[in-house]
């Protein structure tokens, strides 16, 4: 089962108000730069326990989810946590 | 051309967004509970395991851990509830304008005219199950048919996630049901059919329409309708509000009312939060009718007449203890309600120079800048001095605290 991560976020709210993540923050205080954004919609996270935005990321070549849950950011975080 | 109309209704509700942020719910039997420290401990919803150990709605929480001794209970979180709710309505409102919310979990959809658009019926009840469930991580259990009624019907009949079309072969599909599974048949109204051997909704459509008129009054001959496919009740657009007959609050106090200040500092309480309601939506009532239940559950309603259309909390405080001191009582009283019935609308008023009239309109003025006061700087920011006897009665804040139970609820207590 996997777990709930909130993380920090640094994001850039453009003039429409829409949100676009760049970088998370990591609790050890590990950076991972977001190099793309795929998607983005609405959707319920059963694995993590959340309900939100979901911004389907490219972080360091690899494909994740970011769910904003308004005002929070969250994470499905895996087995090995370290690898988003 | 025909109508084509969905009831969607969300399973579980209240339980399924608990279990969403709590994912280990989903693997016990669980229940939202009421909090039993203000003695609202009593079952407001259940998941499918709590519901299978034969748990239901609106039990007090002792008896359902005697029937499933490993339930687990969780507090409920009416923000989130809300907050889901209008989201589901967001989905519902991208197909049709034409939606209609029946309690926070249920809602009617008018899409005859979409289909076009988005396909038939079934279609549109599959995509927004779909998406539901996607986005929102519940589900739902979509009714489709050419009446409301029988919309809401299907939507009863297979649970969870599931779509169930209701066409003009009803006959065979929902008359060997019990009666009671149509909307409006409750409890008493089924016990009176029943005793006529009126048991299923098949036997209600054929019989006799002038008896059951006699047995139920307009109501009688309004389910005869129901059971033939004959309900041409209009999905309500959205926008337009649901139309508002009487503003009504109600308590269960956290200890039993015994003096007469009790009684009056719950009155006034509900009262207050009536009324304040009223002015919000720009009301005046010409009646207000109060509910008793005393500790013995027994519960019954009066009701009185008002000398002058009014919206102020003084004036419907005297009738409502007016009210009670003519129906006292001889138990303690356990839950107190007061409603503002007869209402009218009005945005303008005639000014007067009469004495009466004039004493009233300063009253409004004065309870007007008590809520502008407590919409600024929070309710208990200004009270009246009779609360100050018991805080813990008076800890009360019916218009913050003013929710709205999903459908079961309320039949669980009919």
């Amino acid at each position: 089962m996997s777990r709930r991560i909130n993380v920090e976020v640094i994001a850039r709210f453009n003039l429409e108000g829409d949100i676009t993540p760049l970088q998370i923050n990591w609790e050890d205080g590990q950076v991972f730069k977001i190099d793309r954004i795929l998607a983005s919609r609405q959707a319920a996270s059963l694995k993590a326990g959340g309900q939100g935005i979901r911004y389907t990321i490219m972080v360091g070549g690899r494909q994740a989810f970011l769910y904003f849950e308004n005002p929070i950011w969250f994470v499905e975080g895996k087995a090995d946590v370290r690898e988003i | 051309m025909e109508h084509v109309i969905l009831h969607s209704d969300m399973n579980n509700f209240y339980a399924s967004v608990e279990s969403l942020y709590n994912p280990s719910f989903r693997e016990k039997p669980m229940a939202v509970a009421g909090d039993p420290e203000a003695r609202h401990g009593i079952v407001l919803a259940k998941n499918y395991l709590a519901k299978q150990a034969g748990v239901q709605t609106g039990e007090p929480l002792w008896r359902a851990r005697q029937k499933c001794p490993d339930i687990v209970f969780s507090e409920p979180h009416y923000d989130k509830y809300i907050h889901f709710s209008q989201m589901a309505r967001e989905i519902y409102e991208e197909y049709t304008e034409q939606v209609e919310s029946f309690g926070l979990d249920e809602c009617w959809l008018d899409v005859t005219e979409v289909q076009e658009l988005f396909g038939s019926g079934k279609q549109i009840a599959d995509d927004i199950r779909d998406r539901i469930k996607f986005e929102l991580g519940l589900t739902a259990s979509v009714g489709v048919s050419y009446n409301k009624i029988f919309a809401k019907l299907g939507s009863d009949l297979k649970k969870p996630d599931a779509t169930t079309v209701i066409g003009h072969d009803f006959k065979d599909k929902i008359w060997h049901l019990p009666a009671d599974m149509l909307l409006y048949v409750g409890r008493a109204t089924y016990q009176k059919l029943m005793t006529h051997g009126i048991y299923t909704i098949g036997d209600l459509a054929q019989t006799e329409p002038s008896l059951l008129e006699r047995l139920l009054g307009k109501n009688g001959l309004m389910l005869w309708a129901f059971a033939n496919g004959l309900d041409t009740l209009p999905v309500n657009r959205s926008g337009s509000g649901r139309i508002i007959k009487t503003i009504g609050n109600s308590t269960t106090a956290p200890k039993d009312l015994i003096t007469d200040d009790d009684i009056k500092i719950t009155l006034y309480i509900l009262s207050e939060s009536v009324a304040e309601r009223m002015r919000k939506e720009n009301f005046y009532c010409r009646g207000v009718q109060i509910m008793i239940r005393d500790n013995q559950l027994v519960s019954f309603e009066r009701q009185g007449r008002l000398k002058a259309p009014t919206c102020t909390s003084h004036d419907i405080f005297q009738k409502a203890y007016e009210l009670f001191q003519r129906n006292k009582p001889v138990s303690p009283v356990r839950s107190l309600g007061v409603r503002a019935i007869k209402l009218i609308n009005c945005e303008y008023q005639q000014l007067s120079f009469l004495e009466d009239v004039v004493r009233r309109q300063k009253q409004e003025e004065l309870e007007r800048t008590v809520d502008n006061i407590r919409r600024r700087f929070g309710h208990f920011s200004i009270q009246r001095g009779i609360m100050l006897l018991d805080p813990v009665l008076s800890r009360l804040d019916p218009v913050a605290e003013h929710t709205i139970y999903p459908e079961a609820f309320l039949k669980s207590k009919t």
